[in-house]
């Protein structure tokens, strides 16, 4: 089992013959993901990758029946991509596009607020269900089939993560980049939600970054709702305040979203949290009393 | 993108938004001559990009045209420290010049995006001209906020109750409430993602202006308002970063010895964290991308090397779009061509591993690589020590 996406996904790719969004639908193809179709204004009717290519999202899901969408538009129009896959019924967009301005964001976000599709990203490197299939950009090579759930705020520090983890003979379940921006559709809460009452996840690991709240939420929620082990890291604990870390979220403000806030306020929640990156791959065994190879 | 007060007030003034009369000048001989077109009784205002300019030195209030200038050639070419510059402060080269107002109190008022909201967020306090930071740890109860829906905008009742709320009434809560508008207006229009007004202030005759104006634009929406961008003052930035940026890599400069080269900025972040966890400090961020080329490999080495604090390198990538061995041609070609004096530690995994391990080792020049980033960290710190 997995979350949110498995081998029954019917992924369709919007900006599918750009080239970041051909070379990422092929992966997914090899990586066993159904990708049913793509959509490109002005090039419908045509074959790309093996797939037919549409002008619309709604002419996408009405002839193949798609339900998760994956975004790899330039940033100008890729709000406006999310809307139109929110429109067209899809259930779960995944968008990958960094560098969306914050108010074309904020408008897509209302816009999805009355439907019913869940958003990932943006500047997410998506999700990957370990064996099943992938929407997004992380490599599929490093994962392998397991009881570990990943979220992550961050791309390559995630790839870091499971590679840890498959070192150690720990497979994943799902592992899901929420993004590094400040407006992002799915929060840490949402997909720990999915992981608590996922039966095939057995431990979660949470990577957080300097900025914002989300991982004083997540922690809010964690003490509350979730019986599973997590492993935290938060990246940017020498960060400089007032200076954005290359995420546009990852920023230092008025003294607030601190690496030490954020460590403390999961701590206090149970999470067991590393001060290193290097240290989430075994403290994840600890967590699961598995034998280290 | 962070501009200046004077252009910050510009873009409001544009909108509608009462601010003082003023001219920005880049010369303490213009100094006398907009005094007296002011009347006189002026007050001077350092332009950099930081608050907290007042108790640094940099806005002072000149009695005479003759006192204003030569107040103003002090502060060009100061060096200001303020709370916010951090410890090398910044060197004054504008200086705006402003008529003084009899200012009978003194309002907060913000607009941004709240995270966890997703909305525009107005907020408006009777407790001006202090750092709202504080207001807000010590007295939360005097900041009053509204919520703004993105489908409508600002309605008028809000900024009423705003204007209301810090205690105005009458005409000076009318001009308040109009200003709030125009301030969402100008927000909207110009692509910000944060408006300051701190203090807006009301006079003695119950005028209501803008005397202060932070403007934090989005970058990411500079392709819509080419106009905007000539707003950028490359004196306010670091020269190795601007560099950095014409290679669209993303590089910070920071204080220690370890010189750093990543892909993704969560791993960037995680191993400058990691150095300092062995004992080191990291002499930048440097994240170069998830599809970097040798090119901007090159050019990301050789901005690194640029500072010279840095005695050892770092280099930290995971590679998944980016192969191993593009990362590895490019690393050979920069030290090859730059004859890289310091040591250069290498941890690399992802794709294509084997093939760039196998070039690095073939190539005749002297890296340490490491498996994982722990050992890395250590090594690193060790050879720079040294």
């Amino acid at each position: 089992m997995a979350v949110l996406i498995d081998k029954q996904t019917r992924l369709v790719v919007q900006g599918l013959t750009g080239r970041e969004g051909s070379f990422h639908a092929r992966q997914a193809v090899e990586y066993g993901t159904q990708v049913v179709g793509g959509v490109t204004p002005g090039k419908g009717g045509t074959t790309h990758e093996g797939v037919p290519v549409f002008n619309t999202v709604e002419s996408a899901v009405r002839a193949t029946g798609a339900n998760v969408s994956v975004i790899f538009v330039p940033p100008p129009v890729a709000a406006d991509a999310v809307m139109e896959a929110g429109d067209a019924g899809i259930g779960l967009i995944v968008c990958i596009t960094e560098g969306i301005p914050i108010l074309d964001m904020m408008r897509a976000l209302a816009f999805l607020d009355d439907r019913d599709s869940r958003l990932i990203g943006p500047n997410s490197p998506g999700l990957i269900s370990a064996g099943q299939a992938k929407a997004g950009i992380i490599p599929g090579h490093i994962c392998r089939e397991g009881r570990v759930g990943i979220v992550s705020k961050s791309g390559t520090l995630t790839y870091e993560a499971i590679h840890q983890l498959t070192l150690l003979g720990l497979g994943q379940t799902t592992c899901v980049g929420i993004g590094g921006d400040p407006l992002i559709g799915t929060t840490f809460v949402d997909v720990l939600r999915l992981f608590e009452d996922d039966e095939a996840t057995a431990a979660v690991v949470l990577i957080g970054e300097i900025g914002g709240t989300a991982e004083e939420d997540a922690a809010a929620f964690i003490r509350d709702h979730v019986r599973k082990p997590i492993v935290g890291f938060i990246a940017g604990q020498t960060a400089p305040p007032g200076r954005r870390m290359g995420h546009a979220g990852a920023i230092i403000s008025g003294g607030k979203g601190t690496a030490a806030e954020k460590m403390a306020a999961l701590s206090e929640a149970g999470v067991i949290v590393v001060q290193s990156p290097s240290d989430i791959g075994t403290a994840v065994a600890v967590a699961l009393a598995h034998d280290v190879v | 993108m962070n501009i200046h007060e004077y252009q910050g007030k510009k873009l409001l003034a544009r909108h509608g938004v009462a601010t003082p009369r003023g001219e920005v000048v880049f010369s303490a001989a213009e100094v006398a001559d907009v005094a007296r077109r002011l009347g006189g009784r002026v007050i001077v205002k350092a332009q950099i990009h930081a608050g907290g300019r007042g108790k640094g030195g940099g806005v002072k209030v000149a009695d005479d045209p003759a006192a204003a200038e030569r107040i103003a050639g002090e502060m060009f070419g100061m060096t200001l420290v303020t709370a916010q510059t951090g410890t090398g402060g910044r060197v004054v080269s504008r200086v705006l010049v402003e008529e003084a107002l009899d200012i009978a109190s003194e309002l907060y008022l913000g607009l941004l995006i709240d995270r966890a909201l997703r909305r525009p967020l107005m907020m408006a306090s009777a407790a001006g001209g202090m750092e709202i930071e504080q207001v807000a740890a010590e007295t939360p109860e005097l900041i009053h906020k509204v919520q703004i829906n993105p489908g409508i905008g600002l309605a008028s009742f809000q900024a009423r109750r705003l204007a209301d709320a810090v205690g105005l009434t009458g005409p000076p809560a009318r001009q308040a409430a109009a200003l709030m508008e125009r301030v969402y207006t100008a927000f909207r229009s110009v692509d910000a993602s944060l408006i300051e007004v701190n203090p807006l202030v009301v006079t003695a005759a119950g005028d209501v202006l803008a005397l202060d104006a932070k403007v934090t634009l989005d970058d990411n929406t500079l392709f819509r308002h080419p106009e905007l961008s000539e707003l950028r003052d490359l004196a306010e930035e670091e020269e190795l970063e601007i560099e950095a940026s014409k290679y669209a890599l993303n590089y910070i400069r920071l204080d220690g010895t370890i010189g750093c080269m990543v892909n993704g900025a969560g791993l960037a972040m995680a191993t400058m964290d990691i150095i300092k966890l062995a004992g080191g400090e990291p002499a930048n961020f440097l994240d170069v991308g998830g599809g970097a080329d040798t090119e901007q490999i090159r050019n990301a080495f050789r901005i690194l090397l640029s500072d010279t604090k840095v005695r050892a390198v770092l280099i930290n990538i995971f590679g998944g779009i980016l192969r191993c061995d593009v990362l590895a041609e490019g690393v050979i070609g920069a030290v090859t061509e730059l004859g890289v004096g310091v040591p250069i530690v290498i941890r690399m995994e992802g794709t294509n591993v084997d093939e760039g391990k196998r070039m690095l080792r073939e190539s005749g020049l002297n890296f340490t690589t490491a498996d994982s980033m722990g050992e890395a960290a250590r090594q690193v710190v060790q050879l720079a020590a040294r």
